[in-house]
């Protein structure tokens, strides 16, 4: 059964090393065909009788593909109509080696049963394994080991099938988009066809062409002008980088400017400024790219104008501001370092979301594709749906950009719905965020306990019963996933007895279950303002593990005992039975406590734990904790429509506080524990202190108006933040402290055993460590570490994968990443609220001057949360109102004798421009101060805001950089506005 | 584990199949017993001088049994790189005290009193489960020196991929990705283990499978040793007329 063959192998590792391999030949390699006489196969995976859709060849047919059929066209590959495929395993190779998402997409598509995807072992078979030849390139090697897989099919399944008619036989057709192994195929009698002469063959699949990438480059000959330079080849990128000539780094393009672009380099503690077209050189953000410093007489500063791609296409050709923004160049005084992009190393293209820009040519298949990220440039797709497709939002993936063009091409992947329907564009930011949304599968619905589910007495005798002590919860409005809950008792000696009890989720949720390999790729629980996207199913999270009012449930608690100026005296962990008396809501509590004449067990507890808190906070305050800001806001959604009816800011309770004291006293004492016990493997989390270049922008806008902004450690710069507070202007102290939360680094999920134990640091809570153990219902991470402490109180025991730090690292990664998204989604999802907010309605509000760009104004409504940008220049092609001068020394923009400074107050004029339909934006217009000419008369009285009732938000977890992290609770919260 | 043809390994294995393995026994005249094996690319010789008089001082001898000494070395060329591999080196002198401590099980030592065995393997490639290839050799050594053993002393090595497929004898491509490698010495007859070495850390739950997995190595390598050996004997014994019969 066995034949061994050695082969050897030349690898550079430095000096040149020879390899040798085994490499054993097989003879029970199966054809997975049911056709087959000849394998002893169990379950085969081709089907005996495959149908042909195609034109070109009405026989029966199986399909094998080549690597860059793969690799070019996945999308084409994901759509149900080809079945019946066999995929070499030099295929597989190839693919892994070129792209790990492709490769991780095909290997879905084998996953699937109903594809009939068969995964041909050639490499290891006799009698298809071939040898490299002499002066034969790997790639031809590959070519014609895929050739002789398709020969040696033909021939297999020929001798199963000779009683068959010639006609109806099954033949082996190989897909191709190479010209010389096609040509070589065909000369070696093989079926062979280009993956888009065989597409469009196909009968009854009109929508499957879109979706063909573009491979071949169109070559007009000399008539096409090159736009971009050429990118390097991968040899002389890799020498420039060895020899320090180029440099290495992630490309990031900005937000605000499509011409200008950073790269971060490693090693280097500034970005890489990357300015017009040519700079940029066909660059998409995200990708890995080789730069080139320019010369430092041709370094440049960022620009300070906000520009956007809204010109229709005009065709190949770069307009000019380019060289506009260069002019700008020698009377800037800051320059940072300049580059050029030379080459892309790798590129990070994924599919987007967008839509088709109005083609001004009716009946035409090339269209103009607007991705809804602003980073991303227009693409340029071939469909010949337009008409259906003009309306809708569409998904589109990126297959080339070549030199000649100034849009990179791509092709239509699939449409998601109609624009403006409120389910779409909730898709689309869920699809941008890279959430996790689907239904969850029927494995992991099996994974959850049947109902009615009861506590047996099993439980009972492994828990602690707390049932008989008076525990309550508090939480926002309308919360259903409830996973914490409080207590506070008096001790005979004096001391209290203050309890944390957290819903025990790892009870529910077992390791290596689907359930838990689900709830670890979703990470965290997405709160959209209409919509909640849950982490473990619902089941779970609003009932057995929500820790409800006057129902007995599980709980991990953490009980302390402190004396009664807050110091813990002990501390104890035990997995629990709770029963809680009220779910409380924040101004439920808050009441309580403020109304004297209750003195029942939770109202006095109550008071109890908020005295405590206080004590807490400040001591924590004085540790030099930060208390920073960000603009958040609530929405109050039409119970029937899901309209946003209402907007306000969130308000904060010492309810709020209360809670929030204890849970980051829970989460820094479970921190310890499981540190002490597993020093390699413990999940903490940390926030890194910022690198101090980070502030500058804190510090200068504090300067201006005469504040010294300190910021070499966390204490100073809190009581230099206290200290900055203006008299006239009661929102400039928290202004200034949105901006330093800007400065701030996010916080982040760690392995223990990855750090060295003084980076586990948390600057913004200023504690040396801390975790998040309070929230396992909507954090992946808080499960984790559930487990860790249950093994530390002997209540569970280990696996393998959670005692290993690699895994976990891993783990810890994904975690960060979906966090992130999700915090992009929420707000993606409040932006969304407040353009159907203002759908209709034209409001004057005040607002604040941010930032002063130099053709626009930065404006910050607080009330809404919102940021806009007032243009002061001018669009092309419209007549100046108004001047303005733009001060950059002062950063400041004038006009006649008004002044426009950071941080002025002023009154806009809040739209929605819905000139173009397929692009709502918020338009803000100048009111006060007034500017003849420029700004325009005030509205009618602003509509008037009701505001019946209030709550806060959910903010429990620590200062504001940890809001990554917090639940916007109030999105389940629907509330009917009284007429 | 390549992932995507399931069930087999980077080389074209599958997970429970062991390595190749080519023998010869008798492979020199001067020891008293010597043999040859492959185990896939790694390949040993072993020589057997004994048993003879305490060389050197005498002070060693035991006084109810015999002692052994054995001796590890690598080949200047064993590995990709050429490089000198002194005698005497850290590693070499482990692996020579754990070889002694699996032979000294087998060997009925206690028949040798105040004398003393000699046992060299070199090996002359290394590609993964170098150990187990120098003591199933040295075992096939001593059976053709004639020194009594008790049973056959056979090891194998056994690891895990991702986590999860248990693989059994590994090479060195293995070896280096990463996954915890097991390594055990046992006398597949009675079962008993001599030897039990892993190279890292990994969670109790694979323990058990893992060791099943190297124990059954060691059965079937025993197998294909045995078979060796009765061959040996029977063309050894031809040469001299003997009528053999193997059952």
């Amino acid at each position: 059964m066995l034949t061994t063959k050695t082969f050897l192998k030349k690898t550079k590792r430095g000096n040149i090393l020879k390899i040798v391999r085994e490499h054993y030949l097989r003879e029970d390699i199966w054809c997975g065909s049911a056709l087959c006489d000849k394998c002893p196969m169990s379950e085969p995976v081709l089907s005996e009788n495959p149908e042909s859709a195609s034109e070109l060849f009405s026989f029966p047919h199986y399909i094998v593909l080549d690597t860059c059929v793969v690799v070019h066209q996945i999308d084409v590959l994901e759509e149900k109509t080809l079945c019946n495929v066999i995929i070499p395993q030099t295929v597989i190779e190839e693919v892994k080696h070129q792209s790990s998402t492709i490769y991780k997409r095909l290997k879905d598509i084998i996953g699937n049963p109903g594809r009939n995807f068969y995964v041909f072992v050639n490499e290891h078979h006799m009698k298809t394994y071939i040898e490299r030849q002499r002066g034969e390139t790997a790639n031809d090697r590959n070519d014609r080991a895929i050739r002789k897989t398709v020969a040696w099919y033909q021939s297999h399944l020929a001798s199963s099938q000779s009683g068959i008619n010639k006609s109806e036989r099954v033949q082996i057709l190989l897909l191709t988009n190479d010209g010389k192994n096609k040509e070589l195929a065909a000369k070696e009698g093989l079926c062979v066809a280009s993956v888009r002469e065989y597409i469009q063959s196909l009968v009854g699949c009109p929508g499957l062409q879109d979706k063909l990438a573009v491979t071949e480059p169109e070559r007009d000959g000399n008539a096409r002008e090159y736009l971009f330079p050429p990118h390097l080849p991968p040899s002389l990128i890799h020498d420039g980088i060895k020899s320090g000539k180029l440099l290495q780094g992630t490309f990031y393009a900005s937000r605000e400017n499509f011409l200008e672009g950073h790269v971060n380099v490693e090693g280097q503690e500034k970005m890489i400024l990357l300015q017009g077209h040519a700079g940029l050189n066909r660059a998409v953000d995200g990708d890995s790219v080789a730069i080139e410093l320019l010369p430092e007489d041709q370094w440049s500063s960022p620009s300070d104008i906000v520009l956007q791609d809204e010109e229709d296409d005009p065709g190949d050709i770069l307009d000019d501001r380019t060289e506009a923004l260069s002019a700008s160049r020698a009377a800037s005084s800051e320059r940072i370092p300049t580059g050029r992009v030379v080459g892309i190393i790798r590129r990070k293209w994924r599919q987007y979301c967008g839509i088709l820009q109005p083609s001004p040519v009716k009946d035409t298949v090339r269209h103009i594709f607007v991705p809804a990220e602003r980073k991303i440039p227009k693409i340029r797709i071939e469909t010949r749906q337009s008409e259906v497709l003009a309306s809708q939002r569409i998904i589109v993936a990126i297959d080339s950009w070549p030199r000649h063009s100034r849009y990179p091409s791509g092709h239509f992947v699939r449409a998601l719905g109609p624009i403006g329907d409120k389910d779409t564009e909730n898709e689309v930011l869920l699809l941008e965020h890279d959430v996790p949304h689907s239904q969850f599968s029927e494995a992991v619905n099996a994974c959850l306990p049947k109902l009615p589910w009861i506590i047996t007495d099993d439980d009972v005798a492994e828990r602690q019963d707390l049932r008989h002590i008076d525990v309550c919860s508090v939480d926002p409005p309308g919360c259903t996933d409830i996973d914490d809950a409080l207590h506070c008792r008096f001790l005979d000696n004096g001391h209290v007895e203050v309890g944390v009890h957290i819903a025990d989720v790892s009870h529910f949720i077992r390791p290596g279950t689907a359930l838990d390999k689900e709830a670890a790729l979703r990470a965290t629980t997405v709160y959209l303002v209409d919509k909640r996207i849950d982490m473990v199913p619902e089941l779970l999270s609003s009932n057995l593990c929500s820790l409800r009012g006057n129902e007995e449930r599980f709980a991990f608690s953490c009980v302390w005992e402190m004396t009664r100026e807050a110091r813990i005296v002990a501390t104890r962990f035990h997995k629990s039975i709770i029963r809680s008396r009220a779910a409380l809501t924040y101004e439920q509590a808050q009441l309580r406590i403020d109304d004297p004449a209750q003195k029942d067990a939770i109202a006095t507890s109550l008071r109890e734990l908020n005295r405590l808190a206080k004590i807490l906070k400040r001591r924590r305050i004085e540790n030099g904790a930060l208390v920073l800001a960000s603009p958040e806001i609530r929405f109050q959604v039409d119970s029937e429509t899901h309209d946003p009816i209402e907007v306000e800011a969130k308000k904060l309770r010492e309810t709020n506080s209360m809670v929030e004291e204890f849970m980051l006293l829970a989460n820094i004492s479970v921190a310890e524990k499981i540190v002490e016990e597993f020093p390699e493997c413990a999940m903490l989390r940390r926030h890194p202190e910022p690198p101090v270049a980070n502030f500058e922008p804190l510090v200068k806008a504090g300067h201006k108006l005469g504040f010294n902004i300190v910021t070499s450690t966390g204490k100073e710069l809190a009581a230099s933040l206290d200290e900055a507070v203006l008299p006239d202007n009661p929102y400039f102290n928290t202004m200034l402290r949105i901006l330093a939360t800007r400065c701030m680094m996010q916080a982040v999920y760690f392995t223990s055993g990855m750090l060295q134990p003084d980076e586990f640091f948390h600057y913004g809570l200023a504690c040396p460590i801390y975790t998040h153990f309070t929230s396992p219902i909507r954090r992946y991470a808080d499960i984790i570490v559930h487990r860790l402490l249950a093994v530390c109180i002997g209540a569970d025991s280990t696996y393998s994968d959670l005692l290993d730090k690699r895994k976990s690292h891993a783990l810890c990664h994904n975690l960060n990443y979906r966090n992130r998204m999700a915090q992009y989604a929420g707000r993606a999802s409040v932006a969304l609220h407040t353009h159907l907010f203002f759908r209709g309605k034209v409001q004057d509000e005040e607002g604040y001057v941010l930032f002063v760009r130099k053709n626009a104004l930065q404006i910050l409504i607080p009330k809404y949360g919102l940021e806009g940008t007032l243009y002061v220049v001018p669009k092309k092609g419209e007549v100046a109102t108004a001047n303005f001068v733009y001060n950059e020394e002062e950063q400041t923009q004038k006009c006649g004798d008004v002044t426009f400074r950071s941080f002025d107050p002023v009154t806009v004029q809040l739209s929605l421009d819905r000139s173009n339909l397929q692009h709502e934006k918020l338009v803000l217009k100048l009111v006060k101060p007034v500017i003849p000419g420029f700004s325009v008369p005030s509205s009618d009285e602003p509509i008037p805001m009701a505001i019946d009732e209030q709550d806060g938000g959910k903010c429990k977890d620590g200062s504001v950089v940890d809001t990554v992290s917090q639940k916007n609770k109030s999105s389940p919260s629907k509330k009917k506005r009284k007429k | 584990m390549s992932p995507l043809s399931p069930g087999l390994r980077l080389d074209g294995r599958r997970p429970n199949e062991l390595r190749k393995i080519r023998c010869k026994l008798g492979v020199f005249n001067q020891p008293d017993g010597s043999a040859y094996l492959e185990q896939g690319n790694t390949k040993v010789l072993a020589a057997v001088y004994g048993p003879h008089e305490i060389r050197g001082s005498r002070t060693k001898a035991l006084h109810d049994q015999a002692l052994i000494n054995c001796q590890y070395s690598m080949a200047t060329f064993s590995t990709g790189e050429r490089k000198r591999r002194p005698r005497g080196d850290r590693k070499s002198i482990e692996m020579s005290i754990h070889l002694r401590q699996a032979l000294q099980a087998v060997i009925k030592t206690e028949l040798y009193a105040r004398s003393q065995i000699d046992i060299f393997v070199e090996v002359l490639q290394a590609d993964g489960g170098n150990y187990c290839t120098c003591v199933n050799a040295a075992t096939l050594a001593l059976i053709d020196a004639g020194i009594p053993i008790t049973e056959y002393m056979v090891a194998c090595t056994a690891s895990l991929a991702n986590g999860e497929t248990p693989l059994v004898d590994i090479s060195h491509l293995e070896e280096t990705s990463g996954g915890p490698n097991l390594t055990v010495a046992a006398m597949p007859m009675s079962g008993q283990i001599v030897l039990l070495e892993m190279s890292q850390r990994f969670h109790l739950d694979h323990l058990d499978k893992v060791m099943k997995h190297a124990l059954r190595g060691c059965q079937e390598i025993k197998a294909v040793l045995d078979k060796a050996v009765r061959d040996h004997v029977a063309s050894a014994g031809a040469a001299c007329n003997w009528e053999f019969k193997t059952d």
